[in-house]
């Protein structure tokens, strides 16, 4: 698609963009140059400060651990509120007017409602009506409230990627005599997820960011949370964001390459069973799903 | 009942709350927009630039970056945002830039894909009367897709409302860090809790809504 | 087909994912009742991320003056050092922490002041701090009144920031940042002028080895900040104890060796011990 916006480039053009390269290769070196400079200033370069992250201590007491909780809360929340979306998703769609209503309210309900709020409730529930031991119920919360926020974003994105899908699949399958529920199973949906994925994808990037939520309100033992006692220890604040941070980007990273991965072996065995979607439209064409794709940005933190 | 709420300046907090959002929405727009162009401008270190950029700044948590506006921006690289000897108008500006740079990762996948909506022989007619990519790009598939991604740019507005509570790390005085010195001093949690939440379905549902009808009025039929 | 196939190993993800976490939390209730039960077990609230105070280390350990506190405290209580749970309670937590019964008692940078009493119920005084100035070594700042003008530093909500802008020096640029570390970050970068809290968790920053010499506190006694140990409110009978074993502490000399085991290296200059139910205002 992107070679289409620009003709192939002929001679004059080709200078151009080697020298527009060269500009703004320039640019981003001189950038990064001062960057180090600066932090070299301010003696933020100093091998003391990095020196912990060689050790096995400061990942055995501090990080991992974190990244640990980080990543059990993530997963939780991510598996029960994939489900949980997709039901509310299509109760969305139903033909009764008393299952779409109210599942329409609750999918807006909570998706108007900051995560960290919704952890806070959730934490101050299980204080008053349940006897979850104090370690477990950061993790509780902090699960509630990611449930809660994303299986509403999980239901819209669901929504949208089965009604994005062309009138003739349900038509067809009601012609061959199938009834509403097997239309869904399995006509709509299996088309649908290939299309959804992107959205999905970054949905789950964003759980395991909000994950960090429950360490600034509740108590939560997730990274960024220990981070902060790490740093008290080594006395490095901003060398430990960033290590903190290249964490966050290397977990999501996987996360991202295993699901274009999956995306990919969804599509191919598509085309053998002869899919109506051609697999060109769905990829080019996130904003197929209309209305959901970029709520990446979906929760705080 | 709301007694709990005298001496705090809630409206004050939702103002600011209001601030942080419509300048980073700004900020975010434009540099979003910019990003998406270069993505699929035809100078490949651009190009790399801004996959690169979406996708590390897309991978942090918010906080992190929020909190390497202070310490990093203005403590380390000196960009205090013409307010040295302020550190309150400087907070709420690295927020605002901050926000800004986060969103606008959001907002370049957002018009990239709506930029994937247009179709192919909008942008060919375009070429075929001898525009250029910027001319192309500017007057012919900008346009389009801005109008099929309202819908989209929609849900990042209302996810950037509620990203301004995260501006409470470097302490601007916004919703959030009014509520929980709120929890800290008085005991009906629960109801502190539920008057922010009403604030900012105040604020997220109608944006909702208003930026839905505009969509789907603005949308290219075709 | 595939889809089923992915349907069907997301589910069992999904069974496995629950099954892990139902042995957990059966795991984790188990302990948490014992303790509750008054078993074998006690929980006590410190802070994890103050050198000096409440710390833990790298090799997983606690270390500080409050550690130590509550260390003795809990041997008086019945409790050797292995039955020792300890849990982090933040500042803004404390108060619930207590009410809800997730730590026995908190030995935390406590202040005990009224509005706290009516929430719960303080043990001691075990040290009397005063919020003091922590500035480079080579600052000009001697006195609270030189803050005009400069850039301060101190944390989201607490009481030192206000005190500062209030009564000592208006004028003060200040800026909140979420914990002590990032403050003291800013210090050495030269993007503040001064740090602004108790001198006892100034002291224990000051002291760590890769600050060493750098700062120097001011000396400014600002405001007397009377540490006490958290207790749940209307739980008298363990304030009594804990009183007897802070006196206890006091009167064999352990107190004056946690004091110098903690903040010798800080170069700092603590009150004698407090009485105990004495307040200093």
């Amino acid at each position: 698609m992107t070679s289409v916006l620009y003709d192939a480039p002929g001679p004059r053009a080709k200078r151009r963009n080697v020298l527009l390269s060269v500009l703004f290769f320039v640019l981003l070196a001189l950038a990064l140059w001062w960057m180090w400079q600066k932090m070299d200033e301010k003696e933020q370069l100093e091998w003391a400060l990095w020196e912990p992250f060689t050790t096995s201590q400061a990942w055995t007491t501090y990080l991992l651990p974190g990244l640990g909780d980080t990543l059990k809360a993530a997963a939780l929340a991510m598996v029960i509120a994939l489900p949980l979306g997709a039901v509310f998703g299509i109760a969305r769609m139903s033909d009764h007017r008393w299952v779409r209503v109210p599942a329409g309210a609750v999918v807006e309900f909570f998706r108007a409602i900051p995560v960290l709020l919704l952890m806070l409730f959730a934490f101050e529930f299980y204080v008053r009506s349940t006897d979850i031991g104090s370690e477990q119920r950061p993790l509780y919360a902090v699960v509630t409230g990611l449930v809660l926020y994303n299986a509403s974003v999980l239901a819209e994105v669901v929504r949208a990627g089965i009604l994005a899908l062309p009138k003739g699949q349900t038509e067809a399958a009601y012609a061959i005599g199938l009834r509403k529920g097997q239309t869904m199973t399995s006509i709509l949906l299996p088309q649908a997820v290939t299309a959804m994925l992107p959205a999905i994808v970054s949905q789950l990037v964003v759980i395991v960011k909000d994950t960090a939520l429950g360490g600034v309100m509740l108590g939560f033992t997730e990274l960024l949370n220990s981070r902060s006692t790490l740093a008290a220890n080594y006395a490095n604040v901003v060398p430990s964001f960033i290590v903190v941070a290249i964490i966050y980007i290397v977990v999501n990273f996987i996360l991202t390459s295993f699901a274009s991965w999956l995306e990919g072996r969804l599509r191919r065995s598509k085309r053998g069973t002869g899919a109506v979607l051609a697999p060109e439209e769905v990829e080019d064409n996130p904003a197929a799903i209309p209305g959901t794709y970029g709520t990446g940005a979906g929760g705080a933190v | 009942m709301f007694d709990f709420l005298e001496g705090y300046d809630v409206l004050g907090a939702f103002w600011m709350t209001i601030k942080l959002t419509v300048f980073s929405a700004v900020g975010s727009l434009v540099w979003g927009t910019l990003l998406a162009a270069m993505r699929v401008s035809p100078v490949p270190l651009m190009r790399g630039f801004g996959t690169a950029y979406v996708n590390i700044v897309r991978n942090i948590p918010l906080t992190v970056i929020i909190v390497f506006t202070s310490l990093g921006l203005a403590d380390i690289f000196g960009m205090t945002m013409g307010a040295s000897d302020n550190f309150e108008l400087q907070g709420f500006r690295l927020a605002v830039l901050g926000l800004a740079a986060y969103t606008a990762a959001f907002v370049c996948e957002a018009i990239r894909s709506g930029i994937n909506t247009v179709p192919l022989g909008q942008a060919e007619a375009a070429r075929a009367i001898g525009l250029g990519f910027t001319q192309t790009l500017g007057l012919v598939v900008l346009p389009q897709a801005f109008r099929a991604v309202i819908g989209p740019l929609a849900n990042v507005l209302i996810a950037l409302t509620k990203n301004t509570t995260v501006a409470a790390a470097i302490s601007v005085p916004e919703a959030a860090l009014l509520m929980k010195g709120m929890i800290e001093n008085e005991a009906q949690t629960l109801a502190i809790g539920a008057v922010f939440a009403f604030g900012f379905v105040v604020l997220t549902l109608p944006t909702g809504l208003l930026l839905g009808w505009l969509g789907k009025r603005l949308a290219v039929k075709r | 087909m595939k889809l089923r196939k992915v349907t069907a190993a997301s589910a069992a993800v999904l069974a496995l994912a629950l099954t892990a976490t139902a042995c957990g939390s059966e795991d984790k209730d188990d302990s948490g009742s014992g303790s509750s039960g008054g078993g074998d077990k006690i929980k006590i609230g410190i802070k994890y991320d103050q050198p000096g105070l409440g710390l833990k280390e790298p090799d997983g350990s606690f270390s500080g003056f409050d550690v130590d506190v509550a260390t003795y405290v809990a041997k008086e209580l019945g409790y050797e050092a292995n039955q020792i749970e300890f849990v982090e309670t933040k500042s803004a937590d404390r108060e619930n922490a207590l009410a809800r019964g997730d730590v026995k008692f908190i030995v935390a940078t406590y202040s005990i002041n009224d509005e706290r009493k009516q929430k719960v119920d303080f043990a001691g005084p075990y040290l009397l701090a005063h919020q003091d100035l922590l500035v480079k070594a080579d600052s000009k700042i001697a006195a609270g009144e030189d803050l005009n003008g400069k850039n301060l530093c101190s944390v989201t909500g607490s009481t030192s920031a206000q005190n500062v802008k209030d009564k000592i020096a208006p004028k003060a640029n200040l800026r909140q940042n979420s914990g002590y570390s990032e403050c003291i970050a800013a210090l050495q970068s030269g993007a503040v002028d001064a740090v602004t809290t108790d001198d006892s968790i100034l002291a224990g920053f000051a002291a760590q080895d890769k600050y060493k010499g750098q700062f120097k506190l001011v000396g400014e006694k600002l405001s007397n900040e009377n540490y006490g140990i958290g207790v749940k409110k209307g739980d008298k009978a363990t304030v009594d104890k804990i009183n007897a074993a802070l006196e206890k502490m006091v009167s064999d000399k352990s107190w004056d060796k946690a004091v110098t085991e903690n903040f010798g290296p800080a170069n700092y200059k603590n009150e004698p011990a407090p009485k105990i139910g004495v307040i200093v205002k």
